[in-house]
């Protein structure tokens, strides 16, 4: 895409005897969306203020245009955030609020209220500009919370969590607004969330991240299709996690049978995990005309879709078809090659197990 | 509702026989003069008022008002910052250090009074170890200046205390969204931290300035008849000078400048949002 804006180099910070965040190394480009990812207590909000200069890292480096950001106090850098609740001015009205970044910088008036006017049409809250703060909705105060941020002209808005506090429609909504203020306006987005979904939807890059060291880097497509470890297949979407062994490159084997895969690179017999997303299990009505066998133990309707649980002789798979099989029946189970994920075993220092 | 209702009775007997009663009695020997132990010589009169009037209580009023506005603006100055490092305080010792300020009001008042006049006396502690260090004696008491003293010590617990609930109320992110917009620490502490704090500012004031304008009790052991305030003279005309209808009549005037000077803090108060209500 375009240049590096923000890198961060072997980045570490620790509190008492815990390692939050613990030695990442991320480089993050002008006018990209990236969102940090991953269980509450992995370090994502960490990172965020760090980069806000809220927390001092213990060590490594944080550079902002190449030059060092460390020792920069969060109100000299050419950062903004918007809250996880929000933080506003209490006392000052939607226009103070939204004026105060500057003010603070001594910006003539008839230009302040240019821009606050401005900022404010764009956050759809004309009209409001006299309404005390508290006397707003949450998503109301969500906007007025990105106004404030986004009238200062940031290089880069932090977002930690700020849609966690409303309710499924008005996030939805929020999150493409978001997307389009990011896209017209420009501005490298850092976006903290635990919901993957957010997460697939709306970021350029997905940096997924568990016990303060990130698990994988890439676009949402990446993240969802090829898996890099255990951690990552059953954080993103739901997923069939099975042990298996890479036989040679093209062949993996797993519960007593050979599958040919497109993963390659492997040792010889080396021990590796496999992911299989439930959607990409295709169920055949004669057992004998798929690979694995099994039966149909749970049925339930979710919508745009049947979740099936279907036991084999060794395992229960997840499967999500938009045609039923009813409980009971004995069916045929199939996977094309592209669809097995075949991911290295303990490849970065994580555990599988965490809240 | 009726039967809860019935709850309150008691302390409406209360009320009536300790509170509404005696301040109907001293208004009504403020309106009067005449023997006070025959009420067939009681006759209408605002001979105490006027003797309000008199110059020299006037003073003593005038003084009173200056030295409890003096010692509130003393407290404010030293709570606040106070408050706020306590505040700012980790967690561990917060509660620890919140004590320390509040042990003394523990101990009884009076105790504490005569403690520092035998500290401040011409011949005590403080003087005894200026002498042995060479340097000269230090006469402030009897005088406003240990009025001033014994005010500041006894009342500024009242003065930390509804500041530092306040201030610890700020949501920390808050602070931090003021830094983040580039206020700097001063512009962070005036547009964002002191108007959030003046409810307890408020407070404060009022629960330093009222006690310490009708105190008599500081004033009578520390200002040794010196500097005598209206708590002094008011005492003064109910056990010595037998003068009940002037006394009731300075009562009474204390107590509407009281008033006066609540609805005036009120009104600073509510001039404010009342970022209290909000929860976070």
């Amino acid at each position: 895409m375009s240049k590096p804006l923000i890198e961060l180099r072997n980045l570490t910070k620790r509190y008492n005897n815990t390692t939050a965040v613990d030695g990442i190394n991320l480089t993050i480009k002008e006018n990209e969306f990236v969102t940090l990812l991953g269980p509450s207590g992995c370090g994502k909000t960490t990172t965020l203020r760090m980069i806000g200069g809220f927390e001092d890292p213990d060590e490594g480096e944080i550079l902002f245009e190449g030059k060092l950001l460390n020792n920069v106090p969060a109100y000299k850098r050419n950062v903004n955030t918007v809250f996880q609740r929000y933080a506003l001015f209490t006392h000052m009205n939607v226009y103070e609020n939204v004026a105060f970044g500057l003010r603070v910088k001594k910006i003539p008036n008839s230009e302040i209220d240019r821009r606050v006017k401005k900022m404010l049409k764009m956050v759809d809250l004309e009209g409001f500009e006299n309404r005390n703060v508290d006397s707003l909705s949450g998503g109301q105060q969500q906007r007025v919370a990105i106004a404030r941020a986004l009238v200062n002209e940031p290089k880069v808005l932090l977002l930690d969590e700020p849609l966690g506090a409303l309710d499924l429609k008005l996030r939805k909504e929020m999150q493409i607004e978001l997307l389009d203020m990011q896209r017209s306006l420009g501005i490298t987005f850092i976006y903290v969330t635990h919901d993957q979904e957010e997460a697939l939807t709306m970021s350029d890059t997905v940096v997924v991240m568990n016990k303060g060291v990130i698990q994988q880097v890439g676009t949402p497509e990446d993240i969802y299709n090829e898996p890099i470890n255990r951690f990552v297949a059953g954080f993103i979407g739901e997923s069939n996690i099975i042990e298996g062994v890479m036989l040679e490159d093209y062949k993996v084997s797993f519960d007593g049978m050979v599958f040919d895969c497109v993963d390659k690179g492997f040792a010889p017999n080396e021990p590796v995990d496999i992911v299989i997303r439930p959607e990409d299990i295709r169920i055949v009505v004669n057992p004998e005309e798929g690979m694995i066998k099994g039966r149909v133990t749970s049925v339930v309707f979710k919508g745009v879709h049947y979740e099936m649980i279907i036991e084999s002789d060794t395992r229960e798979y997840l499967v999500q078809r938009t045609k039923m099989f009813p409980e009971g029946s004995i069916v045929g189970m199939n996977v094309q090659p592209a669809d097995i994920q075949v991911m290295k075993r303990g490849s970065t220092p994580c555990n599988e197990e965490e809240g | 509702m009726q039967r809860r209702g019935r709850i309150a009775y008691p302390y409406t007997v209360w009320m009536v026989i300790f509170i509404v009663v005696p301040l109907f009695l001293i208004l009504f020997y403020s309106f009067t003069e005449g023997d006070i132990h025959n009420i067939k010589d009681l006759r209408f009169s605002l001979n105490g008022y006027k003797k309000v009037l008199e110059p020299i209580y006037l003073k003593v009023i005038g003084d009173s008002f200056l030295l409890a506005g003096i010692s509130t603006l003393i407290c404010l100055i030293i709570g606040y910052p106070v408050a706020m490092i306590i505040a700012n305080t980790d967690a561990k010792y917060r509660n620890l250090l919140l004590t320390l300020f509040i042990v003394p009001i523990w101990m009884n008042f009076l105790l504490r009074t005569y403690a520092w006049m035998s500290l401040l006396s011409p011949n005590g502690f403080l003087n005894r170890v200026l002498m042995w260090l060479g340097l000269p004696k230090l006469e402030i008491m009897p005088g406003k200046g240990a009025v001033l003293l014994g005010m500041v010590y006894n009342f500024l617990p009242f003065m930390i205390l509804p500041i530092y609930t306040v201030l610890s109320k700020i949501d920390k992110s808050v602070i931090e969204a003021a830094h983040d917009l580039g206020g700097n620490n001063v512009v962070t502490f005036m547009r964002i931290i002191l108007p959030l704090s003046v409810p307890g500012i408020v407070s404060g004031i009022t629960m330093v300035f009222l006690p310490a304008v009708s105190t008599f009790v500081i004033s009578g052991l520390l200002g040794g008849g010196k500097a005598p305030l209206i708590g002094d003279l008011i005492e003064q005309q109910f056990l010595s000078s037998r003068n009940w209808h002037f006394g009731s009549a300075l009562s009474i005037i204390l107590m509407i400048m009281i008033l006066i000077s609540m609805a005036i803090m009120s009104r600073i108060d509510k001039s404010e949002p009342e970022e209290e209500r909000r929860k976070i």
